[in-house]
């Protein structure tokens, strides 16, 4: 299977304060990968790196090859990583399926110019068309097709979260990076949101890179993860491997 | 067949209907100078609300120096105009049109100058750079060459015929606002108002938020620009003492007072603002013009206390438009509506207009201290 994501000795620093260093990851299509980690060990910050929120200071990153590391947001979206958000970021004041249309932006099929959407040629109105279109499926695999002329903001805490997935799934990312994904939810809505994870990584064909601390939704779902601690590596491997290493044991439970 | 909401379109539809009965009344001979001169007075300023309305209201942004892209547009525009009029091959609708594109797009270029840099900055900053623009501007205009925009004086424009001027404007707010509206229902729109609701998320969608800062940066000023060339015409003169950091407030004024991201509303508080600013002129005569500037800044706090208090948050749902329409729509036929449908607050912008205006609106919280030690004892 071909690498996704590859990671090379990948590294930041605060000031003094050295947040990740050394990470080396390989991410293989369709795979699910779960990032895990104390509280403060790093992994948003990782998430930052390879969205380029933040610009790495030592190492680099590649997608399918392509050196991705240094650029901007949009950029890196554009190749094809997107995220959600540990403290939820929609777009408050806009219905649902909004939400996900600002997702669909980019697409090339949806191209259309600024003079045709003033002018309202017909080119706008088709495309508004199919943004729509697009939305609603995207919205269906979620499960929030009901929902979708709410208001995000008064939407549930777990849909919102879902939301946050489809979303970046409007992107047409190569990878989806979800940040804490089951946060706040309960056992039910966990279980519901490993179904959904497990059907958009065989119907949209993208890999998944997640930071989880749930360790039942981790070892359930991941194929492979990455467990750091004060921004270094303490075990890589299967999650059964992984967990049971000694020092991740003693990370988590002291001594 | 789809149902057409046309509550998009009643800002149309008012707006023509307003064309006509004033356009009627003229061509009856019933108006007087003063108010042709307040209903042009009134169209300039909702070009101008509408256009700010833009940049505060959908992207979210503070800019104090709208007034400084209407004094380019009033300047090249007039100064157009005076040389096209004096040359005389053209009739006046055209040298008009013209004059509106071409100061258009001198205020628009100006925009993307400024925009270039500034747009980098962020809320208070921004702020502060587009005010130090618009006072700029009006210093270069002051002190270019007399010959060519007059020094102080400014320069004269062209007279042109009252009774039409005013329909000329109607045009063009309609102009205006169809632009504005057709941009922010549209998949451009959306990205606006994402940037607004949240930038780094925006960011991580994809969207380019230094281009479609500086779009509707350059709209607006585009805009302010065309309301800048209609003053010159209405005005017969235009001097830089006009467009000061009072005038770009009075706009601000309009836009808060419209609601943010309410482009009909703005249009309508330009039009109040207008007759209230003329009313309060006749009135308030010798020392008592100070009082003027001193209602908006009154306007102005009230308004941020209304919109951000918690407290008045109940009264703000009872009072709200929306809580109007739901109950109009409950008697008319209660099963179609939901009691959260009147449940809504203002749309929260990134702009605390409290905070640029130094007025510190602190609400004080239902728990005191003191209380609770009372309740100890």
């Amino acid at each position: 299977m071909d690498t996704v994501l590859k990671i090379e000795n990948l590294g930041i620093s605060f000031g003094g304060l050295k947040a990740v260093q050394d990470l080396n990851m390989e991410i293989r299509e369709q795979q699910l990968y779960g990032l895990v980690g104390p509280n403060g060990a790093g992994k948003t910050t990782v998430f930052n790196m390879i969205t380029g929120v933040y610009k790495p200071t030592t190492g680099r990153f590649f997608l399918c090859g392509e050196n991705l590391t240094g650029r901007s947001q949009e950029t890196i979206n554009h190749k094809g990583i997107a995220r959600t958000f540990q403290n939820i970021r929609l777009f408050n004041n806009m219905t649902v399926i909004r939400n996900v249309m600002v997702g669909l932006h980019n697409q090339p099929e949806y191209k259309c110019g600024i003079i045709s959407s003033i002018l309202r040629l017909p080119r706008h109105f088709k495309v508004e068309k199919a943004m729509r279109k697009r939305a609603k499926e995207i919205l269906e695999v979620v499960g929030l097709l009901e929902d979708r002329n709410n208001l995000s903001c008064n939407l549930p805490y777990g849909k919102q979260r879902k939301l946050e997935i489809a979303r970046a799934l409007a992107t047409n990312p190569k990878l989806l990076c979800l940040d804490e994904p089951a946060a706040g939810m309960n056992p039910h809505e966990t279980e519901e949101l490993m179904d959904i994870i497990r059907l958009i990584r065989t119907k949209f064909n993208v890999t998944i890179l997640l930071i989880e601390h749930d360790m039942k939704f981790v070892s359930g779902l991941c194929d492979e993860i990455t467990v750091l601690n004060f921004g270094t590596v303490l075990a890589q491997g299967k999650p059964s491997e992984a967990l049971n290493d000694p020092d991740v044991i003693k990370a988590y439970i002291g001594g | 067949m789809k149902k057409i909401k046309w509550k998009h379109y009643a800002v149309y539809f008012v707006l023509a209907f307003c064309a006509l009965y004033f356009g009627l009344q003229a061509s009856a001979g019933e108006l007087s100078f003063s108010t042709l001169l307040q209903l042009e007075q009134a169209t300039i300023a909702m070009i101008l609300a509408a256009s700010l309305s833009l940049v505060v209201g959908f992207l979210g942004e503070l800019s104090l120096g709208h007034a400084g892209f209407m004094c380019v547009g009033a300047f090249i525009g007039g100064k157009l105009s005076t040389i096209l009029t004096e040359a005389g091959t053209m009739g006046e609708i055209p040298v008009l049109l013209i004059c509106v594109v071409i100061g258009g797009l001198a205020a628009a270029v100006c925009g993307i100058i400024i925009g270039l840099p500034a747009l980098r900055l962020r809320g208070d900053y921004l702020a502060i750079v587009t005010l130090a623009f618009g006072e700029i501007v009006r210093s270069l205009f002051r002190n270019a060459p007399e010959s060519l925009f007059g020094g102080n004086l400014g320069i004269r424009t062209p007279r042109y015929d009252r009774n039409e001027l005013f329909l000329i404007g109607f045009a063009l707010v309609l102009v205006t606002v169809v632009v504005i509206k057709n941009l922010i229902r549209s998949k451009h729109g959306r990205a606006v108002t994402s940037v607004r609701d949240s930038e780094i998320a925006a960011r991580a969608c994809g969207i380019n938020v230094t281009k479609y800062k500086l779009l509707v940066f350059t709209v607006s000023a585009f805009f302010a620009g065309v309301a800048g060339v209609l003053y010159s015409y209405s005005n017969y003169q235009v001097s830089s003492a006009k467009f000061d950091y009072n005038y770009s407030i009075e706009i601000l004024v309009m836009v808060v007072l419209g609601g943010m991201g309410k482009l009909g509303g703005s249009l309508i508080a330009a039009a109040a603002i207008t007759w209230l600013s003329n009313q309060l002129q006749l009135k308030l005569t010798g020392d008592l013009a100070v009082l003027k500037d001193l209602l908006y800044a009154l306007i102005l706090i009230l308004l941020v206390v209304y919109n951000n208090a918690p407290a008045l948050k109940n009264l703000r749902e009872k009072l709200s438009i929306r809580n109007l329409m739901v109950r109009i729509r409950k008697k008319h036929d209660p099963s179609k509506v939901h009691d959260d449908d009147a449940k809504w607050d203002r749309i929260p912008t990134k702009i605390m207009v409290d905070e640029v205006l130094s007025v510190d609106v602190q609400v004080k919280s239902p728990y005191t201290p003191d209380k609770a030690k009372k309740e100890d004892k």
